[in-house]
């Protein structure tokens, strides 16, 4: 059953046809066609990859999807959402024989029920959004990815994204109650809902990280928490990247918690401090950052608990905030780093796998050796409760060979993570960008279910093709398909 | 591990060979469960020479088990670390596996809590080995928080009655066992429990169960000494001694309580928290903060999961002598096509406990 779409290029008069069945749909102003128009929309946030689509569509309304999904499928069209553009694995890069849909006028709050706790809202709403329109109830929506200003919801079940508090209250699928979405083959569907659970399979799950290849999310409804009471964030210097990487370990092992557990390097510590002025200690080989929340009394017992472990795990300073001014302090430096790193190099290319976190410091070893082998700068800031790992290496995008090593260099990363039990992603999606990492970490009969439940949701193949999954095809090229058994998967399939 | 690889080779051979007699199976754990979804048939393929914890590493907050381990074996083993399955599932029976507490997806009284802390089993699944009506092994997710890399699978089991595959092994995020647990009795109508219940809901207090039944709302509280002092002075009510309220609790979740008893049909209904009193059976108990409710009644199945449609949620036949009208609310066209799909992809021949989810796969 061949379903996935391949470079099928849509002829002058389909061309013709689907522009002119668009302009029918929405109205000239809400279609783009020209290159000026489109090349905003060429690339998201990994710039590495560029393509303009052979339009640029703007639905108002979930009744608009429907037809425009309905015209792309008999035109046999590929169609890309698009959110905010912020994505950092090519989810978004338009096809040239595609259209592009992009959710920038899907932006309502479509309501907000404090008692229930939930609020509903369009696939183009940021993130922030939400929390600001919750505020006024002492709620808030916990997964705050350093883009939240500017990422779109839609974006973030597309690619479960995180935030610096998603330790302590989850990813965003664990904070997504409901989503409603259009498939390729034109239904309406709901998965999950305002009660805790739906019957049936849990597709919701499926559709959470799904890099846009499911369904056209349409609605989202989210769970909201209240806002802490109060919270407290320790800063603390370590002289070695081990020992704070056994501290991150020591602090769980230790049954605590933390609402945010980061961790920058010196590097990544001293690119952000002349910005962000979060007075974190320059000298200090790594930062760990800890939060407490809760009320007044617990944060106090949990800040000397945390700060005792620290201590033992050989902590040479402890700051702990003062005020609610200091710990925002404290928290604008991490959350600075991309923008430090775009400022300290013409390039930086962001890595996001994910390990066990008792590696951490055996693996920042291995990226400063890694560092002088392709000669190239690689500051670290860590989401370390979770062991997420975010090495920016900075290159230079105009130099062919710093862009070859930069890529290579972060291979290496990626290899690694995978060889000490983790995974290439932990919250960036493999998009276009990590295919041939994804081959590594899957052996061909999981890649071929991730296949056949793309079928099950698309069975035309049109919706946002080629992301996320490689084909055995490209894994048995790279000879890197993960071999399971001693037995090299498919040895009879070609290789070119 | 050679022998667990040689008894999901003996599986994998099992399920080819059923295929090709189109002969179904019934996945069978302790079989505690069999009572939950459409009744079973086929041929019992059983779980439980899929024994033992592979890993445990309590540093990482991270146990991996085969799915034929018992699950008081599993509690046990994180409890001699001081940690914790969150979703507090029941067993309903000695012999209660791992495998079949995913698979049949349900959670205990610590889902009430209000932020992530706790929640359903979903929420906790990081991985696991599948092995599909093709006699495939998969592999899912795996052993860290964070992972985006393909679709995930694994969580989705969490309540897929074997529908997809046999679940052989599965990674679970663990938590610490908080140091402090109290329960407060408050004398409350049902009304007033469901309005309290949601108010306190959306305050930052350490609630880890609620259950409300014969005019009696239970609050338990959990976390650090001081939280839950400080919880206990801002709600007032009434303490119960710790080791009565901890056997109250497990005896909620292992429907030994006497509400549970008798041969009338039990409903579970599934609404969100602010729905208002059900106006229909003969008695009602009430948990997760309003969320879940349990509901004695003979009432016919269309009408009981109409009405619990129009407040939003959905209503499981759990125990009944009749389940002829179909355990689990019925799905709408266009998510029955998508589920039909799925089961087509992973058990083209329809072998693995069919008709236990839908009839219609
Ligand atoms: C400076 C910076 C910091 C970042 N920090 C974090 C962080 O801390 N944590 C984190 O997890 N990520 C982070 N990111 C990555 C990015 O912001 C997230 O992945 C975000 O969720 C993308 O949202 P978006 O609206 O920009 O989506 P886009 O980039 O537009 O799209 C992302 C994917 O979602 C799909 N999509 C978008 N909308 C829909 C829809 N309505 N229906 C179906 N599919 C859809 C697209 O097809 C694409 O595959 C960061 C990015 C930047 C640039």
């Amino acid at each position: 059953m061949a379903t996935a779409h391949d470079g099928r290029t849509a002829g002058h008069d389909s061309r013709r046809e689907l522009l002119d069945g668009l302009r029918a749909l929405l109205g000239a102003a809400r279609v783009l066609v020209e290159p000026e128009d489109t090349r905003p929309y060429e690339c998201d946030g990994l710039t590495l990859f560029r393509q303009l689509p052979m339009a640029v569509v703007l639905p108002e309304s979930e009744g608009e999807i429907v037809a425009i999904v309905a015209l792309c499928r008999r035109l046999q069209v590929p169609v890309v959402p698009r959110g905010a553009g912020t994505g950092l694995s090519g989810g978004a890069l338009p096809r040239g024989d595609g259209v592009l849909l992009s959710t920038a006028k899907l932006d309502r709050l479509l309501a907000l029920d404090p008692l229930a706790r939930t609020a509903t809202v369009q696939p183009g709403v940021r993130n922030l959004a939400i929390s600001e329109a919750a505020a006024a109830h002492g709620l808030l929506y916990a997964p705050d990815p350093s883009s939240q200003v500017a990422c779109t919801i839609g974006g973030n079940v597309a690619e479960n994204s995180g935030g610096v508090h998603c330790l302590k209250y989850g990813l965003t699928v664990h904070n997504v109650l409901r989503v409603r979405g259009v498939t390729m083959d034109g239904e309406i569907v709901e998965l999950g809902g305002h009660a805790p659970d739906a019957p049936g399979l849990d597709l919701l799950a499926l559709a959470i990280g799904s890099e846009g290849m499911l369904l056209v999310v349409t609605e989202v409804t989210v769970r909201l928490v209240p806002v802490p009471q109060f919270a407290r964030c320790i800063v603390a210097s370590f002289p070695d990247v081990e020992s704070a990487g056994n501290a991150v370990a020591a602090l769980i092992a230790a049954g605590l918690v933390p609402a945010g557990l980061e961790m920058l390097d010196r590097a990544a510590a001293r690119l952000v401090e002349p910005h962000a002025k979060a007075g974190y200690d320059l000298d200090a080989a790594a930062v760990l950052l800890c939060e407490s929340d809760g009320t007044p009394v617990e944060v106090e017992e949990e800040i000397a608990r945390m700060s005792a472990v620290l201590r033992e795990a050989g902590a040479t300073r402890l700051q702990v905030s003062r005020d609610e001014a200091e710990r925002q302090r404290f928290w604008a430096g991490r959350k600075n780093a991309f923008p430090a790193a775009g400022r300290a190099a013409p390039a930086y290319y962001c890595m996001d796998g994910t390990i066990p976190r008792r590696h951490l410091g055996a693996m920042l070893k291995s990226i400063q050796a890694l560092e002088a082998k392709y000669d190239l700068r690689v500051p670290n800031v860590f989401h370390a409760g979770d062991g997420n790992l975010h090495p920016l290496i900075l290159f230079d995008d105009a130099d062919p060979d710093s862009v070859r090593r930069a890529e290579a260099l972060g291979d290496e990363i990626l290899a690694e993570c995978v060889r000490l039990g983790g995974t290439v992603t932990g919250e960036h999606g493999v998009g276009v960008e990590k295919l041939d990492a994804a081959c590594a970490q899957f052996d061909a009969d999981t890649l071929d279910a991730f296949r056949s439940i793309k079928r099950a949701f698309d069975p035309t193949g049109l919706l946002n093709p080629g992301k996320a999954i490689p084909t055995l095809h490209r894994c048995a090229e790279l000879g890197r398909l993960r071999v399971s058994g001693g037995v090299p998967p498919f040895p009879d399939l070609p290789r070119f | 591990m050679n022998d667990a690889g040689a008894v999901v080779d003996e599986l994998a051979e099992r399920i080819r060979a059923a295929a090709a007699a189109r002969t179904p199976l019934e996945i069978r754990g302790g079989g505690t469960k069999a009572f939950y979804g459409n009744p079973p048939a086929g041929e019992p393929f059983p779980t439980t020479g899929l024994a033992g914890a592979v890993a445990y590493e309590p540093s990482e907050l991270v146990v991996t088990v085969r799915a034929g381990t018992p699950l008081a074996e599993l509690e046990a083993l994180l409890a001699s670390r001081d940690q914790m399955l969150a979703f507090e599932p029941p067993h309903f029976g000695a012999g209660a596996t791992v495998g079949g507490c995913v698979a049949a997806g349900l959670a205990g009284p610590r889902r009430a809590s209000a932020g992530f802390a706790y929640g359903g089993v979903r929420d906790f699944v990081l991985g696991a080995k599948l092995l599909d009506g093709r006699g495939r092994t998969l592999s899912f997710g795996g052993t860290v928080m964070k992972n985006v890399a393909g679709y995930d699978v694994s969580r989705a089991l969490a309540g897929s009655l074997g529908v997809l595959g046999v679940i052989l092994e599965v990674s679970l995020k663990v938590l610490p066992r908080p140091p402090v647990e109290t329960t407060l009795v408050f004398e409350f109508d049902e009304a007033t429990a469901l309005a309290r219940a949601c108010a306190w809901g959306a305050r930052p207090l350490p609630i880890s169960a609620t259950a409300w039944h014969d005019g009696c709302l239970r609050l338990r509280l959990s976390g650090a000494p001081a939280a839950v002092g400080a919880a206990r002075r801002v709600l007032g009510g009434e303490a119960i001694s710790t080791p009565a309220d901890a056997s109250y609790w497990r005896q909620l979740r292992e429907q030994q309580l006497p509400f549970f008893a008798g041969a009338t049909a039990l409903w579970r209904v599934a609404v969100p928290p602010t729905a208002p009193p059900l106006e229909f059976g003969d008695a009602t108990l009430i948990e997760w903060g309003g969320a879940q409710r349990w509901v004695r009644t003979a009432a016919p199945a269309e009408r009981v999961r109409e009405r619990v449609a129009r407040l939003g949620g959905h209503a499981t036949l759990f125990r009944a002598q009749d389940r002829s009208s179909g355990a689990f609310t019925p799905l709408a066209p266009a998510l029955l096509a998508i589920h039909r799909r799925l089961k087509a992809e992973f058990d083209p021949a329809g072998v693995l406990n069919p008709g236990r989810l839908y009839a219609e796969f």
